[in-house]
């Protein structure tokens, strides 16, 4: 089994740097994700790199006051707060005397940054000690010079170095020494019961800003002389330009220049607004190009491939053909899910400014590295000549992970030689693709003698399959006989990662099926599942994601918490359970009925992501992902017809609102084990807590997303 | 182009734009004052938010053309400093995850205070309902609206 608390190999030698800065005070900096990676090569000499060489700095200055870049970038996930903490917590210093920046980005020799997958904390956790006890050591070092003693006699807490004469000296005023010092190595780490800031409530690091509204995301960026440009992209996939009129746009006040790149056309005004109504004015012609899909088309594609016998094999333990041959009973029921779209808040933008000598993008993205080789590709420009600056980032969700809108900047950019903005409509970042993809699930189970003898799950989804990983996520290794099959079908609908790619629907159809499977044997949900966790306990497969202890220790803290099976009257309770991204979640939706439609009142979240490191911040990410997950479930409707899609701003899109959000109570399993990632695994559990939830109080089993459809449709037959 | 001379936050600011151009354009492109969020531009989401004469108002639909001795007031000019009770609850409770549609949401409610200073919770969740909170920060906006309620 993957053991839950890896230690990464981390060598001082590879990984830190030290300078005395021009301007006064000491740099240290480390490679955070080669110190993480410990199969990662480098790729140069690193007594050649200079600081824009490493994506995690410490800034010391001489009055002691210690600036922290966080090397990953920011979309809501909180990390811009988590991960200087870390650092602050072993370098010991007072959080007030703290100031965090948005680490810089080079990617001249830069590997990897990334916000996704909710990795950041998880493989950041070991490097971002080692930073700060290695940095602290090197000050205790420096004191220990000036008074002539053994540093071993001397100790340093909350930024001042004592020895054991009592003399004391600041972190400023050391700073200089220290700087010029030997790297130290075998640095010790802290007890985690000695932790100061590690396990506290700090608030979000950019919260002045936020709550005065000082410029801080990407559509904040403005330049002398930019210029907003708005772009006219096909209106159904599958089309390409053929010709187009831009005499009226050109017309209009404010713009300055329309230009035609790929089957795009990009107007660019003195503002946003006369660049939105310069694209308007334009008459376009297309032509079909590929096949017109529509949501039909992609029903009827995804259960062909659930009744045939075309897939790929995932993982197969035992024989489940058998099981189901000498089953007492069979059930098996397909789940259905509709493509959805990101809705950032922050619609897609992105500033870029392309010049003979070098290319200047700033905007928010998940990807920094990726894309700027995508559009060094792409310009044909040297890699060392695109400069890529990261904004925070008003949402991610995945969609960020993509940089279609930096590659249209560039583009842009390139052929005006203007420096501009692109921005999108809300309507043109719904319009532009990159969905989560529709997909249906049939899982099929075997029963005999009241035990689950077999468990099939195929899974049919437009463009790819799941993750290789998902196999080996429960209920793998708890049923003798077990299969995980999957196909796709190839669409020119563009998809790509939604918050907890897969699992984000996946978890639901899978809990929502074990909710079936606990009736029709008779035994309580969670008491179910907590069985067959019994049977993976001490195994050795090594292919197994998940630790059977920690997911029971979650579970039975979610029934503690949630009162499980002892609410009042009218109130239903919904569980459901579910491990990914390294995290195990137990969640209790609980529900009333009014006027016949369910009203989600409470859920109550167990959580075992190891040490917390910023409970605040941990919360507002489990608040955020189960109500995330609710809305998605109960709302989240996206179709197309002849490749046009049928909802593109809020009026007919719905995103979940106040009213409609539970109370999220949210409690951790205490651990001193290595943190794991927060970001999106609150979320796939939410939607099968609430459907099971519905089940109690109507009987009624939801099979398909978005809940709202049948619930409605079942309410007509009742009202008549 | 017309030209119009604006109130915004105690200051008579004069911008030569057309007449069909959204304030929240105006605010943003013209006048760089970027704390006043573009989310849908149709009046759904709320990120846009400012007060016009003290009531809430979706900024992407206001037509430049229509405003005229009214008082505009943007999350800039809504206290010093960030010192309004809504501001500092918003601190208080830790409410933003990416932040990005916070400045409408605080907007909003620092008008719906205004109006109704002891509010009941269903209050709060009628009166937030307009403005979409991707990260669904929900639970956190509506604590911090209480809070404010009784700090004001």
């Amino acid at each position: 089994m993957i053991s839950q608390n890896k230690s990464h190999s981390f060598s001082r030698r590879n990984f830190l740097k030290t300078s005395l800065l021009a301007g006064g005070g000491m740099l240290i900096g480390f490679n955070l994700l080669s110190a993480c990676k410990p199969d990662a090569i480098l790729p140069i000499d690193i007594s050649k790199l200079n600081f824009n060489d490493f994506n995690a700095f410490i800034k010391i200055s001489d009055e002691g006051y210690v600036t922290i870049f966080s090397p990953n970038p920011e979309i809501g996930q909180g990390v811009k707060t988590a991960m200087p903490m870390i650092i602050a917590e072993e370098l010991d210093v007072d959080w007030n005397k703290v100031s965090v920046a948005q680490g810089i980005y080079d990617p001249k020799n830069y590997q990897r940054q990334v916000a996704g997958g909710s990795q950041s904390i998880r493989f950041g956790w070991d490097a971002l000690r080692q930073t700060g006890a290695t940095t602290k050591q090197m000050l205790v070092n420096a004191a220990a010079i000036q008074w002539g003693v053994n540093p071993s006699s001397c100790s340093a807490s909350q930024g001042i170095i004592s020895n054991a004469n009592g003399d004391t000296l600041g972190y400023g005023e050391v700073v200089k020494v220290a700087a010029n010092l030997e790297v130290p190595e075998n640095i010790i780490l802290k007890d985690p019961k000695d932790f100061k800031i590690i396990g506290h409530d700090i608030t979000n690091v950019d919260i002045q800003k936020i709550i005065t509204g000082k410029p801080l995301f990407g559509i904040d960026y403005t330049s002398e002389g930019m210029v907003y440009a708005s772009v006219l992209r096909p209106p159904a996939f599958g089309h390409k330009l053929t010709s187009f009129d831009d005499q009226i746009s050109r017309s209009i006040n404010g713009v300055i220049e329309v230009i035609k790149f790929g089957d795009k056309i990009a107007v660019l005004a003195t503002n946003t607004w006369a660049a939105m109504k310069g694209k308007k004015a334009i008459v376009a012609h297309w032509k079909q190009d590929t096949k017109p899909e529509s949501t039909e088309d992609h029903n009827f594609e995804l259960i062909k491939i659930l009744n045939g016998n075309k897939f790929n094999t995932n993982r197969e333990d035992g024989n489940v053909e058998t099981a189901f041959k000498n089953a007492d009973k069979i059930i098996e029921r397909t789940y259905e899910s509709p493509f959805l779209p990101h809705n950032c808040m922050e619609p897609m933008n992105f500033y870029a400014n392309v010049t003979d000598k070098k290319v200047h993008l700033v905007g928010p993205i998940q990807t920094p590295a990726w894309t700027s080789g995508k559009i060094a590709k792409i310009l044909n420009r040297k890699p060392e000549e695109i400069h890529l600056e990261m904004t925070r980032m008003g949402g991610g969700f995945g969609r960020r992970l993509y940089g279609d809108f930096a590659e249209e900047a560039a583009q842009i950019s390139n052929i005006t030689k203007k420096p501009i903005q692109v921005v999108f409509s809300r309507e043109d970042d719904m319009a532009a693709g990159t969905y989560r993809p529709a997909i249906k699930y049939r899982i099929k189970a075997a029963i005999k003698e009241g035990k689950l003898t077999a468990y099939h799950l195929k899974e049919a989804a437009i463009n790819g399959n799941m993750y290789g990983l998902i196999a080996n996520f429960f209920p793998a290794g708890c049923i003798p006989n077990y299969k995980v099959s999957t196909e796709n079908y190839k669409s020119n609908i563009t998809t790509g990662a939604w918050r907890a790619p897969f699992t984000n629907f996946l978890a639901f159809a899978e809990q929502s099926f074990f909710s079936e499977i606990a009736n029709e044997l008779d035994v309580d949900h969670p008491k179910l599942i907590i069985d067959l966790l019994q049977n993976v306990k001490g195994t050795t497969d090594e292919r197994i994601q998940y630790s059977p202890e920690r997911m029971e220790e979650t579970i039975n803290l979610v029934i503690k918490k949630s009162n499980w099976g002892k609410t009042s009257e009218g109130i239903y309770q919904g569980f459901s359970a579910y491990y990914c991204h390294n995290t195990h979640v137990a969640e209790v939706a609980d529900i009333e009925l009014k006027n016949g439609m369910p009203v989600v009142k409470k859920v109550t979240v167990a959580v075992d992501c190891g040490i917390v490191v910023n409970p605040l911040g941990a919360k507002n990410q489990l608040e955020g992902g189960v109500i995330d997950g609710i809305g998605h479930a109960m709302y989240g409707d996206f179709s197309f017809k002849s490749g046009t899609p049928q909802s593109v701003n809020f009026d007919k899109y719905r995103l979940i609102r106040m009213e409609e959000t539970p109370e999220v109570k949210s409690y951790f399993v205490e651990s001193n084990l290595s943190p794991t990632g927060l970001g999106e695994p609150g979320l796939p559990p939410a939607g099968g807590a609430v459907a099971n939830a519905i089940f109690k109080a109507t009987g009624q089993r939801l099979l398909k997303q978005p809940f709202i459809n049948q619930l409605e449709m079942s309410r007509s037959k009742i009202l008549g | 182009m017309p030209n119009y001379t604006l109130k915004i936050n105690g200051k008579q600011i004069e911008v030569n734009v057309d007449e069909d151009t959204p304030l929240l354009w105006v605010l943003r492109d013209e006048l760089t004052m970027k704390g006043t969020k573009f989310g849908c531009g149709i009046a759904q989401c709320g990120a846009c938010t400012v007060h016009v004469n003290n009531i809430a108002v979706r900024s992407c639909s206001l037509p430049i053309s229509s405003i005229s001795e009214e008082s505009i007031t943007t999350i800039e000019g809504l206290s010093e400093n960030g010192t309004h009770p809504v501001q500092l609850a918003w601190k208080e409770i830790d409410v933003p995850q990416c932040g990005y549609c916070q400045a409408g949401q605080i907007m909003t409610a620092s008008a719906f205070l205004k109006d109704n200073s002891t509010p009941t919770k269903k209050e709060i969740r009628e009166a937030m309902h307009g403005n979409i909170c991707r990260c669904a920060s929900y639970n956190r906006i509506e604590k911090a609206v209480e809070l404010a309620a009784k700090n004001l």
